[in-house]
């Protein structure tokens, strides 16, 4: 039998019982679609957690207080009684050769105030050099001014938000304001640049380190950023901190360097596990589609057993009836297939209208595996129904029984 | 030609076993037309069944144009069956999705003729019997007697050596079966052996020959016309 022949033959059966034949295409369809959405989703939210990552700013280190005994990107839960880290410690670090510039950090909570209205913000005690290290970008005046660290001028850069609740559209630059009970001269406003790793950076005032020191009273960093000279140098600049560090506090290693890499590579590590699994969980119903299939199949062997018969009757060796309901399998779930991709991006093309920033794609090998997986279940599970028509006795079949 | 010799087919029903076919022998040649009667459980269907090679017996030879059927495997008695065997049912058996003229068409799709080919011998098929006008109607677009014709054109689009009729008109008015049984004969004058099964005495004595079955083997042959 010629292979157009079959195609066809297989193409009418099945559009010969449209309702059982929707049905099956729905089932396989749903499958597929599942299966494809589900790793864009998985894969989306990789995406979104290593972009954010990256807006933290390029070969980033985080220097925090206390030392976890276990290796690898995680914060310290538990650890020792650490030493502080002081501001001479965060200077202490410039010196070294692998490292391009150090942003100490100091963080408080403190009521931000201009003429009658007042806010609760968070207030980061920084130095000129948090601009390039974190990547910010200004809308408006300058940043924190260069100098000694050590010195704290009055002087605030305000994120857009605040700047806008606490002057409206009013002219910002230039006024004092009131960060507890001192007063401070709005020198710059951020630009809007939305959430990073939980920290809305439109909300807070940033100030020089040491006047934020001075105004929580302490003399200890909340943590230190340090940008290594270059991505090679980054193992290099972690070496000499966990050194210089240890130096200034007697020997001890009492700090934890966490590099972007490490959390990077973690998260990635994390998502790729979600998505594997919420696209485990989408083949089960790719599995049901086949299976599906099966009873559908074993059904319409049963039902058309006369034509089977006639088939026989008419010379058709068992071989061929087993490739025509074969031809018969993979073209449902062939068909199947192309719908559940079609429902697949549109479904992320209606994903993508609702939340425009979270970054969706479907990975090729998603697609690839869902399409291999449905026509591999589909002739699987029709292997079955189509071994049981060619065995099936001409005589029997053709009596209808 | 036909020769059967010694043919015997058994069937065990429960512990019992039933002899459907006792030593039968049978010689048919070209341009024959035979009729089988006899009551239910005769043993004609299962006659019909292995001269149509859809059942083996389970002794005795069968030659079908010098082959041994007997001995072949059962790749090469559907080949057999296709070329040479042409069947027509009671119940008609055609596909109901597929047009008269692609029901015609069928052995020859699943013997893999080229298309071309199928079509012209599908429209020299359909004309001497009137259908062309209903090439491309459904079976449930048409009448028992235009189903009857339309199976006995599929029977015979390969050319087969003999064709096997089951009750052919056992659903069929009056008018519609003698339509049938002319087509039939019309087919048999052409040298195509012809072998009906009926419980219709007067279509059993249109037959050159009468075969009268029981319990499994022919009792009785004779000739109705000269």
């Amino acid at each position: 039998m010629r292979v157009d022949d079959i195609l066809q033959f297989g193409f009418r059966s099945i559009s010969g019982t449209p309702s059982r034949t929707w049905l099956m295409l729905l089932a396989m369809a749903i499958g597929v679609g599942s299966v494809m959405v589900l790793t864009a989703l998985g894969e989306g939210a990789r995406r979104y957690v290593t972009s954010e990552f990256s807006q933290l700013g390029t070969n980033l280190l985080v220097v925090l207080p206390g030392r976890s005994e276990t290796t690898g990107g995680a914060p310290p839960i538990m650890g020792e009684t650490p030493r502080d880290l002081t501001l001479n410690d965060a200077m202490a670090l410039t010196r070294n050769r692998s490292i391009e510039r150090v942003a100490p950090i100091a963080v408080g909570s403190a009521p931000v105030s201009f003429r009658q209205l007042e806010r609760e913000v968070n207030i980061l005690g920084s130095t000129h050099d948090l601009l390039p290290v974190r990547q910010l970008e200004l809308s408006l005046g300058k940043f924190l001014p260069a100098g000694d660290p050590n010195r704290g001028a009055a002087v605030a850069v305000l994120g857009s938000k605040l700047k806008k609740e606490l002057f409206r559209n009013h002219k910002a630059l230039g006024q004092w304001i009131r960060i507890s009970d001192r007063r401070f001269r709005v020198i710059g406003v951020l630009k809007a640049r939305g959430q990073s790793l939980g920290t809305d950076m439109s909300d807070i005032a940033v100030i020089p380190v040491a006047s934020a020191q001075s105004l929580f009273n302490t003399t200890s960093l909340f943590r230190i950023l340090v940008q290594a000279r270059s991505r090679d140098s980054i193992p290099q600049a972690s070496k000499a901190i966990l050194k210089t560090i240890s130096e200034r506090h007697d020997g001890e290693d009492d700090v934890t360097v966490i590099t972007q890499d490490a959390m990077l590579s973690t998260f990635d590590d994390i998502f790729l596990a979600l998505t594997m699994t919420v696209a485990g969980i989408a083949a089960i119903s790719l599995a049901v589609a086949g299976i599906l299939i099966m009873n559908v199949m074993l059904v319409a062997v049963s039902q058309r057993t006369s034509e089977i018969g006639l088939l026989k009757a008419l010379g058709s060796p068992g071989r061929q009836i087993l490739h025509l309901f074969l031809m018969e399998a993979s073209l449902l779930s062939l068909s199947g297939a192309i719908i559940g991709v079609g429902v697949a991006f549109g479904g992320i093309w209606g994903l993508e209208q609702l939340f425009p920033e979270f970054p969706l794609s479907i990975p090729i090998w998603a697609f690839l595996a869902a399409v291999t997986v449905a026509i591999g279940t589909g002739l699987l599970f029709g292997v079955l129904p189509a071994r049981r028509a060619a065995a099936l006795d001409p005589v029997t079949a053709l009596a209808g029984r | 030609m036909i020769k059967l010799e010694g043919i015997s087919r058994e069937f065990q029903v429960g512990d019992e076993t039933v002899h459907a076919l006792n030593q039968v022998d049978l010689q048919l040649t070209r341009g024959d037309y035979y009729s089988i009667m006899g009551p239910s459980g005769s043993g004609k269907s299962t006659l019909l069944n292995i001269l149509g090679l859809l059942d083996r017996p389970n002794a005795g030879r069968y030659w079908l144009d010098d082959i041994d059927t007997t001995s072949l495997a059962e790749e090469q008695r559907a080949k057999v069956r296709r070329n040479k065997i042409g069947f027509v049912f009671q119940a008609f058996h055609l596909v109901p999705r597929l047009t008269a003229a692609e029901n015609v068409e069928l052995p020859m799709t699943l013997a893999g003729i080229d298309p071309h080919e199928r079509k012209q011998r599908v429209h020299s098929a359909l004309e001497p019997l009137g259908l062309l006008d209903r090439a491309n109607h459904r079976p449930d677009q048409l009448s028992g007697g235009q189903r009857q014709r339309v199976a006995i054109a599929r029977a015979t689009i390969m050319q087969p050596t003999i064709l096997l009729a089951d009750e052919p008109t056992g659903n069929l008015d009056k008018a519609s079966s003698r339509d049938v049984i002319e087509t039939l004969e019309l087919l048999n004058s052409k040298g195509l052996i012809l072998l009906v099964v009926t419980h219709d005495p007067e279509i059993g004595r249109r037959a050159k020959h009468s075969i009268r079955m029981e319990d499994g083997a022919i009792i009785d042959t004779s000739g109705n016309r000269p």
